[in-house]
């Protein structure tokens, strides 16, 4: 007997369905919405690069490479408000920025990186989860906040603490000051912005020694590693990256911040290396304190300021993408 | 017959691993014997306060563990024990800030909270005025307006971002991912800027709270986007596999199923993304215009808001004035507070299946 039946002459056979891999039109509308959303981050970074770059041009061209070696900033007016002449340099702002923002990191890393490895290795259960959440509220902490704390409480700290290395460890370079001034030093701002990096610095260092695999440190423990040694022959290694890239990420950070270092900072136009001594500056606090009675062309140096703000920023996330990305094959 | 007896004796839990009770004592007289040193030393020589006290007895504390893992275990042991006590410390180190930031905000604002405070504005008052007078109600309104107008803006274009990233995974994934990175790091107060050289100069020429809430909506962007992806990584890829085995297509797939099954994540990164900005001050000093009366028009006239009071109000330097600047900080972290549990609470919350 025949298995096949010989199709009768009744009803109409369906049309065999199109198989096919092309998204239907509803799919394509999603995907197009989607995408056009992915892409609102560039488009947004974009035009922020643009729009500075186009309301700050006129000084760029103007001050050219002065821009970024100078470090007056200053409007010369007549008496009836037209401007004489004009002066804009960045880099006593510049040095500022780096200088505090090193201080910052150089504070916060070997902090962070302590209370990861602790949150990771050694805390359990339910301090674990407290300090987990307190790590993590610090983060949400707005930067208001480490400002006046950082002027109100820390200040007055700082300061003997400034008197003290001064008096003893003056002798070295960095911490030797011409006047013995110790208020509103950038060694005061490091720290404001120490404290605020260390959460994010923490959070990313921790979520990488989280990463750690399991049986790595379990073939430690059965070589007979103490916990310090599994620690330095394991977790260390493997989480070299995120370290790296936590620290970056809070530079980065820590170069940006606005009012808690206009708060705590002496903003004074003139390249300052010494780190105890009351005279600093910061690219954003610049803008911050000139913006209120900027006149239209001041506005556009700070447009130009910012754009520099910007593109430093940028440039530390990029390398600290890349150095996470590069580090991170080689631990695996 | 009779039943064969059994011996019902169970044996009594033990962790063997824990520390025993004599074990922790050590730990503790290791503690103990540190403090009481620090303390001593800095009590005979001519150093005093805080400071070289706690710094000694952390120098204490590590040599203290040292010696006595070493006389114990021998010198692996000591250097083990001494690490782990640096640990520990570092991990204070990195609470104290914490601890002395929460302590003044509440003991130093609350001397400024009043009922006036949340039914008044300053209209009338300035910050130098008596602190029972005037309140923050402007800035309270303000801050909500321009909060609100920031999430409506950035919440679709973060999800859409977070989708983007997860489902679609097209051919620009890794450029939008790391350029949401570095989105995250662009400092607030060149997100102000932006908004001033791309709008407020060339187009409105006044400064609002809709230029405000503008400005904090691109800091609220990554935040969003970041933890939306997160949340969406979570959902089980059966989820979506089944969502089109039914005959789905990608967008009903998304929509009907991955979607409401992230919700309570969804969510969470809505309420951290409001947290990220609602403290954000730099922007709103450069865009908002900052006024004192109660405003609730976002495209017209200065609008305040919670930053913005704090800011003004630490600046007149009068006690009055501090005292207010710290009473807003302490709103200002209550709101944080509230915001943060809200948000743990709900991610602690499993994912719906």
């Amino acid at each position: 007997m025949a298995i096949t039946e010989k199709p009768s002459a009744g009803p109409a056979i369906p049309t065999r369905r199109v198989i096919t891999t092309e998204p239907r039109l509803s799919d394509k509308v999603f995907r197009g919405i989607v995408t056009a959303g992915g892409l609102s981050s560039l488009i947004i970074l974009g035009l922020i690069a643009i729009f500075l770059a186009y309301q700050g041009y006129e000084i760029l061209v103007k001050e050219g490479t002065s821009f970024f070696t100078s470090s007056t900033w200053e409007v010369i007016t007549d008496d009836v408000g037209e401007v004489q002449s004009y002066d804009f340099g960045l880099a006593a702002m510049l040095v500022g920025t780096v200088l505090c923002a090193l201080i910052a990191v150089i504070v916060a890393v070997p902090v962070a990186v302590a209370s990861a490895l602790f949150m990771t290795f050694y805390a359990q259960g339910k301090i674990k989860a407290f300090l987990i959440a307190v790590v993590d509220l610090m983060a949400a902490f707005p930067s208001i906040l480490f400002g006046f704390w950082g002027f109100f409480i820390l200040m007055p700290k700082v300061e003997y603490w400034s008197l003290l290395i001064n008096k003893y460890l003056g002798w070295i370079p960095l911490f030797s000051v011409d006047a013995k001034i110790f208020t509103r030093s950038p060694f005061l701002a490091g720290l404001v912005l120490a404290v605020m990096i260390i959460p994010i610095t923490t959070a990313v260092a921790r979520e990488v020694f989280d990463q750690t695999p399991l049986d790595r440190i379990q073939a430690a423990y059965a070589l007979g590693a103490t916990k310090w040694a599994m620690i330095r022959a394991v977790a260390l290694p493997y989480g070299r990256g995120g370290v790296v890239g936590g620290a970056m990420l809070g530079l980065g950070r820590a170069m940006g911040e606005t009012v808690a270092v206009y708060t705590v900072l002496n903003i004074v136009y003139q390249i300052n290396w010494h780190v105890l001594f009351g005279a600093g500056g910061n690219v954003a606090s610049l803008i911050l304190l000139k913006f209120g009675e900027a006149k239209p062309l001041e506005i556009k140096g700070l447009m130009a300021a910012g754009l520099a703000l910007f593109l430093l920023t940028l440039l530390v996330n990029l390398l600290a993408d890349f150095i996470v990305a590069r580090t991170g094959k080689k631990g695996r | 017959m009779s039943e064969t007896k059994v011996s019902r004796s169970v044996p009594k839990p033990s962790k063997p691993w824990q520390p025993s009770a004599a074990e922790r004592a050590q730990s503790l007289s290791v503690g103990v014997l540190a403090a009481l040193a620090s303390v001593g030393l800095v009590a005979l020589t001519p150093m005093k306060g805080v400071l070289p006290t706690v710094i000694f007895f952390g120098i204490f504390a590590v040599l203290i563990g040292f010696v006595k893992g070493t006389f114990t275990r021998g010198s692996t042991t000591g250097k083990n024990n001494a690490i782990g006590i640096l640990l520990g410390l570092g991990t204070c180190v990195a609470l104290i800030p914490i601890a002395s930031i929460l302590q003044t905000t509440v003991s130093r604002g609350y001397k400024g909270i009043h009922t006036g405070l949340f039914t008044e504005d300053m209209s009338m008052n300035t910050a130098i005025d008596p602190i029972t007078e005037g309140g923050l109600l402007h800035a309270l309104l303000g801050s909500l307006i321009m909060v609100s107008i920031a999430l409506v803006i950035a919440m679709p274009l973060g999800i859409l971002t977070a989708i983007y990233l997860t489902e679609i995974k097209g051919r620009f994934s890794r450029p939008v991912r790391f350029l949401v990175q570095a989105m995250s790091g662009v400092p607030s107060i060149v997100a102000g800027l932006f908004i001033m050289s791309a709008i407020i100069y060339p187009i409105t020429k006044s400064f609002n709270g809709l230029m405000g809430a503008l400005a904090l909506s691109i800091l609220m962007i990554p935040t969003i986007a970041r933890t939306a992806e997160e949340v969406l990584l979570l959902i089980p890829n059966d989820l979506r596999e089944a969502g089109v085995a039914l005959g789905g297509t990608q967008w009903r797939t998304v929509a009907m199923v991955v979607v409401p099954a992230a919700r309570s994540g969804l969510i969470t990164a809505m309420i951290l993304g409001i947290a990220r900005v609602i403290g954000e001050t730099a922007p709103i000093l450069l865009v908002s215009g900052g006024g004192d009366a109660i405003n609730v028009n976002p495209v017209e006239g200065p609008m305040g808001s919670l930053p913005f009071y704090i800011w003004k109000s630490f600046f007149f330097g009068t006690e009055e004035a501090t005292t207010r600047g710290w009473a807003g900080l302490l709103v200002l972290l209550v709101f944080v507070l509230i915001l943060f549990t809200l948000a743990r609470t709900l991610s602690r919350r499993k994912v719906r299946r």
